[in-house]
């Protein structure tokens, strides 16, 4: 994994436009339109969700590779 | 947590505003752009808003915070930064409380070139009273009081600014987060009265009516229609159609500021000349 989520729930709207904006459908909304990390092995840690997110409700950290292993 | 996190009052989030609405980004702008400057800290830097949903934001910011009357938010910094001419005053604004009820003062701010950053939210629609048409909505889009597309042409609140004196004028969006960082840092940087438009997406009251999709799709739009200033001059005329607007740096000048006038006036009359 390249990138660490924290996600503050109780933040989220579920407006989706962490979901829209993620280059590589990392991201999906719940059942209850909150955010969940659905496809994290394909996250290229670029942090356009944090970027964006109006709520701040999630927040991407890049892990370092030495760290990863 | 994130360091510029400590400037937000903690325990008023999550803000009231819609999902998926811009204002929590340019919000965050503004405290990032502050974090970067070192002479603005939280004891130096006071907050002015008017009233809209844009003006809720001095309430989750935690410095020294004052929401004021609609449209009046430029006469209250001014007074801030006259009776105290060392604090760093920043005015947070909609375009229905700035360029509406609040019209004349702010081109009378700009006149006097008083040393304030006033950062104007423009969702195109006033929204916290259910969509009825700013003077920023655009030509022909829907708005409650306008149900078959507004009749009235919009003001370009940055060509206004110039116009009327401001020493620095640019404008960003919601979906520039990185362009909107800068301005606002360089806005704060600047010793008179900056001007920032901020384009934001108001899915609920403007995006709904005119079917513009979902917060996502307005985000979009701004990255689709948004022409960085140095690529719009050299656009020829017959492309500048459509909802394409520029974007960036319009204007900056050297002035006095008005304090620094003021201050003359002050020693005169302590009778410093003689």
């Amino acid at each position: 994994m390249k990138s660490e989520f924290t996600l503050k729930l109780d933040r989220c709207k579920g407006c989706g436009i962490c979901v829209s904006f993620c280059p590589k459908q990392v991201l999906a909304l719940d059942t209850l339109g909150k955010v969940y990390v659905a496809n994290h092995e394909n996250c290229i840690a670029c942090g356009q969700c944090e970027l964006r997110c109006p709520d701040y409700a999630i927040f991407m950290d890049k892990v370092k590779k030495e760290a990863a292993k | 947590m994130r360091s510029y996190e400590n400037f937000f009052r903690q325990n008023r989030l999550p803000h009231l505003w819609c999902p998926g609405c811009g204002n929590g980004i340019v919000m965050k702008a503004i405290v990032q752009a502050i974090e970067k400057n070192p002479d603005f800290n939280q004891d130096n830097t006071v907050i002015v808003s008017g009233i809209g949903c844009s003006s809720r934001a001095s309430g989750y910011m935690d410095f020294d915070t004052l929401h004021t009357a609609h449209g009046r938010a430029i006469p209250f910094a001014t007074g801030v930064k006259l009776a105290n001419p060392a604090l760093n005053v920043i005015v947070i604004t909609g375009d229905g409380d700035c360029t509406a009820i609040g019209g004349n003062h702010f081109i009378h701010g700009c006149r006097r070139n008083v040393d304030l950053t006033v950062v104007l939210f423009n969702n195109n629609i006033y929204g916290m009273t259910g969509g009825q048409a700013s003077p920023m909505t655009p030509l022909g889009k829907k708005a409650t009081t306008a149900p078959y597309g507004s009749v009235d042409r919009p003001f370009d609140a940055c060509k206004l600014a110039e116009a009327a004196g401001a020493t620095y004028v640019a404008r960003s969006t919601a979906f520039h987060v990185q362009h909107l960082i800068k301005t606002i840092e360089d806005g704060l940087n600047n010793r008179g009265f900056s001007f920032i438009e901020a384009l934001v997406q108001c899915p609920t009251a403007y995006g709904r009516r005119n079917k513009m999709g979902d917060p996502a799709k307005m985000m979009a739009w701004m990255r689709d229609n948004a022409v960085m200033k140095n690529s719009w001059d050299k656009l020829p005329d017959d492309k500048k159609i459509g909802d394409k607007f520029p974007i960036g740096l319009f204007f900056k000048a050297e002035s006095e500021s008005y304090d620094e006038s003021y201050k003359k006036v002050q020693e005169i009359a302590g009778g410093a000349a003689k």
